[in-house]
């Protein structure tokens, strides 16, 4: 890592992202068809800052997370970890970097191992780190739990006496023991309850100013990322969409998912668009996307042009790209 | 509280769970009335009885363990809980309809769409064979379901999350029933279908007339649906009213927490207010009010005196003597 004064101001950059799965059927398992889970994806994020990749299920949030993480590998496109390309390296060299990247998951029932105590959970990532001495591992078992705010007497425990916002603390200790400079949180307050989801939500910003993590934030809430991010890429069928500070996205949202997307926020003041989520079905597979632009099925402005050519993204702001051809031409939805 | 015109009339209204040597007081006193056309929301966090509120009614509580300690439940003026098993039968999906979380595993997976919404019809009205199709394919159609007769010869996994869901609705209305109760029938799909699927309630409730229990922990949700609210906490009601006074005016400090604690964009850079520990275990309920170990107004009273419920007239109450007119609450034994 380089030295603090010439730290890279970005800490995770990826350009043109690629990911196809094929589909096989049959006796030979012949390869049918692909699909496309991400196409095209780029973006940037920032030391200390947090991007939020928002869109419905099956849009490829996770798949990209996946393939950050190099548990999936790209078929094409370049990771950039701290201006290093990690989609070349191989397992070994990949090693030292896997400290750096940490996920934490939705389901904080199901990511922790219940045959071992909190503390063994966490002492793994500590392990890894090198520190294998036991009283220093205890040192640092007790920071880490009080720094998520637990008491040190957890770490006897096992996973199933903990409740399901202890539990997605205990998930945010262990993956803060290897010390990671980017936390990759995939749904992280979905399964909460409102009050144990405002706990959780102070929690990651408190760490975050405490340890200058940046966060890959994944949610279908937009609610919660419009209250934690800074910037948002909205993907649809493995395409990113609009991608934009999150006060522009809000103040003014260009595409047209984007604008559905703002319009099925259940709170107390955006209107349900009717006419837009009349034309609103789900996100049908990525299986045999139609060409052009992958939205225009639900699309209320789709016309003729978006049939053919590839969309590509117009630049709306400082910051602010849109796939739409003609929101940009009209300069606005 | 006893109003004629309340279509369902929960009385204080008790359930208890035994176990060997504890007693869990899921619902503890619970008073309530759904009145004709109307949407009454049930909202709190998980364990706050919410759920066992509504399988009471559908007498659908497991009788041991459970047992139904107080209370009445007037529909239509009569009390269920005096209905033995084959009146209620005849209550049960045919004048109240129930729509569960996930459709999925309420769906049996081995019969077809057309099978499962033609039992719900055969088991309560007497129709031949063409005309039980007649009626699944007209429900399929008022539900939004494109090609009905093709769905009909589907088989669960065919279908999306939300076209389930849909499926789901469709069997509740098969019967015409007069209260339909959904608990959280939107909790697992994206908030574009989710947006769909209350749209689709709202607009089936207005053409049949119906009346609507609906179970949430979404705040969001309940802003766009209700017409009043009722706030759990613990087995019992905090507060409950008119939407717009709940939400805009919470008078009873958990509602007031609840609000704070939501997350979105207004809130962005303050912290968000988070209610300190967790939901009180309904074996080991606190004495005096449940809230008070994670309340702002605590006083000495809360610890010892059940609350009394406070009345902001217009159909406004909270159990919260603290608050009301400068502590002039009443406070019951």
């Amino acid at each position: 890592m380089n030295e603090m004064g010439s730290r890279n101001a970005t800490i995770l950059q990826v350009d043109n992202l690629k990911k196809y799965f094929p589909i096989r059927r049959g006796f030979f398992q012949k390869i049918t068809g692909w699909v496309r889970a991400v196409e095209n994806v780029s973006f940037k994020i920032k030391r200390g800052k947090t991007l939020g990749l928002v869109g419905e299920s099956g849009c490829g949030k996770t798949t990209v997370a996946r393939l950050i993480l190099k548990l999936l590998d790209a078929d094409e496109g370049q990771i950039l970890f701290d201006a290093q390309d990690i989609t070349q390296l191989d397992e070994k060299e990949m090693k030292p970097l896997r400290k750096e990247m940490q996920i934490i998951f939705q389901d904080p029932y199901g990511s922790l191992n219940p045959r071992m105590t909190v503390g063994q959970s966490i002492a793994e990532g500590l392990k890894i780190s090198g520190i294998h001495n036991r009283s220093k591992q205890n040192q640092r078992l007790e920071k880490l739990l009080k720094m998520v705010g637990m008491s040190p007497a957890s770490s006897d425990r096992f996973p199933h006496e903990f409740s399901g916002g202890q539990r997605q603390r205990i998930g945010i200790a262990r993956a803060l023991s290897v010390e990671p400079a980017l936390i990759i949180c995939d749904e992280p307050v979905s399964a909460l309850d409102v009050s144990i989801q405002a706990q959780i939500i102070n929690l990651l910003k408190d760490l975050q100013s405490q340890l200058e993590l940046s966060y890959l934030f994944i949610s279908h809430d937009l609610n919660v990322v419009g209250y934690l991010c800074d910037k948002v890429a909205v993907m649809y069928k493995g395409h990113i969409m609009e991608y934009a500070p999150a006060d522009a996205l809000f103040d003014h949202p260009f595409h047209p998912y984007t604008h559905l997307l703002l319009s099925a926020i259940p709170d107390t003041e955006h209107k349900i668009d009717a006419e837009l989520n009349a034309t609103a079905d789900e996100v049908s597979n990525t299986l045999n996307p139609p060409s052009g632009c992958s939205f225009q099925e639900r699309c209320p402005l789709n016309e003729e042009r978006c049939k053919h050519n590839p969309i590509e993204f117009e630049k709306m702001g400082p910051d602010h790209l849109v796939r739409c051809w003609k929101v940009a031409r009209n300069g606005s939805y | 509280m006893a109003d004629n015109k309340a279509l369902l009339s929960v009385e204080e209204l008790k359930v208890y769970f035994r176990s060997e040597d504890e007693v869990a007081r899921a619902v503890d006193g619970v008073s309530f009335d759904v009145g004709r056309e109307e949407t009454v929301c049930l909202v709190g966090e998980s364990g706050c009885g919410k759920t066992v509120t509504a399988l009471s009614v559908m007498g659908l509580v497991p009788i041991p363990p459970g047992e139904i300690a107080g209370g009445k439940i007037l529909f239509r003026a009569k009390n269920l809980l005096d209905f033995n098993d084959s009146d209620m039968q005849k209550v049960r999906g045919n004048q109240i309809a129930m729509i569960f979380q996930e459709p999925l595993t309420s769906l049996n997976p081995v019969f077809t769409i057309g099978d499962q919404i033609g039992e719900a019809i055969q088991i309560h009205q007497t129709a031949t064979q063409s005309e039980v199709v007649e009626r699944s394919q007209q429900l399929l159609k008022d539900v939004g379901i494109a090609d009905p007769a093709q769905r009909l010869r589907d088989y669960p996994h065919q279908l999306s999350g939300g076209q389930r869901q849909r499926v789901m609705i469709a069997m509740a209305l098969a019967c015409d029933p007069d209260l339909v109760i959904a608990d959280e029938p939107t909790t697992a799909l994206d908030v574009t279908v989710q947006a769909q699927i209350l749209r689709l309630l709202d607009t089936i409730q207005k053409m049949r007339s119906m009346s609507v229990l609906y179970i949430t922990h979404d705040l969001g949700v309940v802003s766009k649906i209700a017409d009043r609210i009722c706030v759990m906490y613990a087995g019992i009601i905090a507060e409950q009213g008119n939407k717009d006074a709940v939400l805009k005016t919470p008078k009873h400090p958990y509602t007031q927490a609840l609000l704070a604690s939501l997350p979105n964009r207004e809130k962005r850079g303050q912290r968000l207010y988070s209610i300190p520990g967790t939901v009180p275990n309904p074996a080991y309920k606190p004495d005096g009010c449940p809230f008070h170990p994670r309340c702002q107004h605590t006083i000495q009273n809360c610890s010892e005196q059940y609350p009394g419920m406070c009345d902001y007239g217009d159909g406004h109450h909270a159990r919260c003597p603290v608050l009301f007119e400068g502590g002039k609450g009443n406070w019951c034994d």
